[in-house]
């Protein structure tokens, strides 16, 4: 039960785009910052497998520029 | 933001822990950030949040925010976007304050110590004891045996039932409060350089300067969300922001300019300016002559290292050629010589001031304070204003920036200092006859007299002068300077300590009885903020066990030491009686409160609140009513209505380092943590993301001495010695031969080392300069 917080930085003046395909992911919870080109992001998976694959396809979004992994939790479903 | 206090969800709660670490992270990588969309976001679906005002718990910028609580608990906090003063943001402590509401270990049952144990006891025994031992040190020992220490997050009511208890009834003029160690030196600039106490302007002035001079200031650290109001405005108007400082720090990053000085010669920097202004014909004459005066004062003052020291000022008038000549002591490349600032930077920072077409902003706050010689400091950023006529007109304003919620409020409008009353000072006949008056006392009760600064009465506490101390709401277990000799002290035999507060924290451990106190928004009160604007919070919550206000404390302690003629208030009603006659002590154009029910109606009002207006501009007729002399400004604070343009030299530091002790050694803060931590390390997330103290160091230094981050460092001073862990190219960035030391870790106290000395005009000790060997442990 992988919980995972990122700091995201979009590619210049591509901050909504980023926003908007990190939002189609139903595992994302996005908190983008009023006035910084930066974005917060919260993955929250079932497994290590899911997160995997959530991560390969955040990688792959063209806007993105970089992932920078603050936090991992791992804990045992409620 | 949402918070976790209440959340039975595990994976909930580690899903906001996620949340605040990565704002913790990018609030380190980029001072000022705001996530002000989250806050709502974090609220859970279907919560019946029932929303209420009150500014912040820390810093003095006095932010407002937003609570919300449900089924009596506060879960949520955002900033207030009605509030003037962050339209809406919050810093990162601002974001987590209400968690300090819910540390596992909060205070909740009154302590005594009985046989070295520490016994849980009723209120009522707590308060009876209290009074007997006063009434019985005052009957041993005279009066002025009796003392009291609180702070600038006393409330206004804490902070004037304490003064009046003290001053009016009991009549000692042993009242002091910490923001003796951060603020006292403003006061005396202000006082000296004006007459009364507070910036003549306001935070709406940072919206129309075009340059932002930091004097010492990590503003994006300590007042990140004023920080970021400038950041704002470079991006929309290309201000420009100039840090002046000792250190690279995250401000200096931010800034367009950064500009390194040797400690202490920000004096000969200063005057430099001066020098410059005058000899590029910078002066603004018409505004110099018509309302500036220049003095002089006693020089060589010495530094109050030695007990019952004396220092009282004795201003010369002088006239503008002698000041001229004066300043030729400290032309660019004579400064140069004693800053290490380059002649160009000088001139540079001279030419942001000088001209005519650039509204100048500067900002100060420990930097000039803590400092042996901050009173002068303060003049001289007055003069550098005064002399170019930047001052009281909005964008051009000197502004010293305070650290506590209601250093202001408190300790400076109420007075709880040994030398003040509400209303002026206690060595003037006529302003102890107005407050014996509005105190109902008579005024022969109120000393003449005053007793301890700050460092003297611990002084006197450990000579046995003093003997029973009341220390509400403060931490100097861990603040004092050269702690050491204070903490044996106040462990003597003979001594009786009592401390109010809301955590265990090394002050409690040299308590005799502990009193759990309500903390913010458990009770009512209001707050004074850097921009003298008042802020009234309603109560929100129950306080936890028997945790009482520090307000109620007192008044109880009172009636039980036969005061109840004095104390007659009401427990329902108590904070609107206190206030109200409070509010009585600064009647006039000058000074006047705002009604409480303005206070409750809006996010704080700004003194002098005149005929239903804050004042925004102080000594500018065209904004403040309180101006009567028919010209454009009037520094009516002065008999003849002239501010002072004051001559002070460079003189050096009480101690500078030498061949046995060759570092510099600065002491101050973090962004996550709120001074000495004791709120702030119970945050689970600020504490993660600064979990305990460390020592800066300078990277060529760390190399020669063959350091690197995490290596355990030995300091030693003539106080003692300490062992930190090293910081290299971390967050700040000390110059050579300097280091620098956060003091908010109790588990590593620097002020066991540093010295006690102060400035002599304002009794503030200089937290920033003693001497230190620095050694790989």
């Amino acid at each position: 039960m992988p919980i995972k917080s990122y700091l995201v930085h979009p590619h210049q003046g591509m901050k909504d785009t980023l926003i908007d395909a990190l939002s189609k992911h139903n595992q994302c919870e996005v908190i983008p910052a009023k006035n910084k080109e930066i974005i917060i992001l919260i993955t929250d998976t079932e497994n290590s497998r899911e997160e995997d694959l959530l991560k390969e396809k955040i990688e792959s979004i063209s806007s993105l520029k970089l992932l920078a992994m603050v936090s991992g939790f791992n804990t045992p479903k409620n | 933001m949402m918070y976790t206090a209440t959340l039975t969800n595990r994976r909930s709660f580690i899903k906001k822990m996620a949340v605040l670490s990565a704002m913790a992270a990018a609030a380190s990588m980029f001072p000022g950030i705001i996530f002000a969309e989250e806050q709502e976001a974090g609220v859970p679906k279907g919560a019946n949040l029932d929303w209420k005002k009150a500014p912040c718990r820390f810093c003095g910028v006095g932010c407002g925010v937003l609570i919300g609580t449900e089924e009596g608990k506060a879960i949520a906090v955002k900033g207030d976007p009605q509030s003037p003063v962050n339209k809406g943001l919050c810093c990162v402590k601002g974001y987590h304050s209400i968690m300090a509401l819910y540390g596992k270990d909060r205070l909740t049952k009154p302590l005594i110590k009985k046989n070295g144990q520490y016994v849980a006891v009723s209120m009522k025994e707590a308060l009876d004891l209290i009074a007997s031992k006063m009434k019985e040190t005052i009957k041993d020992h005279g009066k002025d045996a009796v003392s009291i220490y609180g702070s600038g997050q006393w409330t206004i009511p804490d902070g004037y039932v304490a003064s009046k208890l003290f001053k009016g009834c009991i009549g000692t003029n042993n009242v002091e409060a910490n923001a003796r160690l951060c603020m006292a030196t403003a006061v005396t600039g202000f006082l000296s350089s004006f007459g009364l106490d507070e910036p003549m302007g306001c935070y709406e002035d940072i919206d129309y300067a075009d340059t932002f001079f930091l004097w010492g200031n990590n503003m994006a650290e300590m007042h990140p969300v004023l920080f970021s109001r400038l950041l704002d405005q470079r991006l929309k108007r290309s201000s420009k922001i100039i840090d002046f400082a000792t250190r690279t720090t995250r401000t200096s990053m931010a800034a367009d300019r950064s500009i390194i000085f040797n400690p202490q010669s920000d004096l000969a920097v200063g005057n430099a300016i001066c020098y410059e202004i005058i000899h590029n014909g910078w002066m603004n004459s018409a505004f110099v002559e018509e309302h500036c005066n220049f003095s002089k004062g006693l020089t060589k003052m010495g530094y109050g290292l030695e007990d019952n020291y004396k220092f009282t000022d004795k201003p010369e008038k002088i006239d503008f050629e002698a000041y001229k000549k004066f300043l030729e002591d400290y032309t660019p490349e004579k400064a140069s010589k004693i800053s290490g600032v380059s002649v160009k930077d000088i001139k540079y920072m001279a030419a942001q001031y000088g001209d005519p077409n650039k509204k100048v902003m500067s900002f100060w706050c420990m930097g000039p304070n803590q400092h042996s010689r901050g009173t002068w400091m303060n003049n001289i950023i007055y003069n550098i204003h005064l002399l170019t006529g930047k001052i009281s007109e909005p964008g051009n304003s000197p502004f010293s920036l305070t650290g506590q919620p209601s250093a202001c409020g408190t300790v400076r409008e109420v007075g709880t200092l040994t030398h003040k009353l509400p209303h002026g000072v206690v060595t003037n006949k006529k302003h102890r006859e107005f407050a014996a008056k509005i105190w109902d006392v008579p005024v022969g009760n109120i000393d003449p007299k005053p007793t301890y600064h700050t460092v003297e009465m611990f002084r006197a506490l450990d000579r046995g002068d003093i003997r029973f101390m009341w220390i509400q709401v403060t931490n100097p277990m861990v603040t004092i300077p050269k702690l050491k000799r204070y903490r044996d002290g106040a462990k003597k035999e003979g001594r009786f300590i009592v401390v109010s507060d809301i955590y265990p924290t090394p002050t409690t451990d040299i308590a005799d009885v502990i009193l759990p106190s309500a903390m913010w928004v458990e009770r009512e009160g209001m707050y004074g903020n850097s921009e003298r604007r008042t802020q009234y919070f309603e109560q929100m919550l129950e306080p936890p066990g028997e945790a009482m206000s520090d307000t109620w404390q007192l008044i109880e302690v009172a009636k039980r030491l036969g005061y109840e003629k004095q104390f007659y208030y009401n427990e329902e009603t108590h904070i609107e009686e206190i206030y109200n006659e409070y509010r009585k002590h600064h009647v006039g154009k000058r000074h006047n409160m705002a009604p409480l029910e303005v206070l409750k109606s809006q996010p704080g009002a700004m003194w002098p609140y005149v005929e239903g207006k804050s004042t925004q501009w102080r000594f500018n007729s065209k904004y403040d009513p309180a101006c009567s002399n028919g010209k454009d400004f009037h520094f009516y604070g002065k008999p003849d209505g002239k501010a002072v343009i004051w001559q002070r030299p460079y003189e050096p530091a009480a101690e500078e380092p030498d061949q046995e002790y060759p570092y510099w050694l600065g002491t101050g803060r973090v962004v996550e943590h709120w001074h000495t931590g004791s709120m702030t390390r119970r945050i689970p997330v600020l504490h993660q993301a600064m979990p305990h103290g460390y020592v800066e160091l300078n990277p060529g230094d760390a190399k020669r001495l063959q350091i690197k981050t995490g290596d355990d460092v030995k300091l030693t001073t003539r106080r003692g010695e300490i062992i930190l862990p090293a910081s290299v190219n971390q967050r700040g960035v000390p110059a050579p031969m300097q280091v620098f030391v956060p003091f908010f870790d109790e588990n590593m106290l620097i002020n066991d080392i540093t010295l006690d000395s102060f400035c002599p005009i304002s009794k503030e000790p200089d937290y920033k300069k003693c001497a230190v060997k620095v050694e790989k442990a």
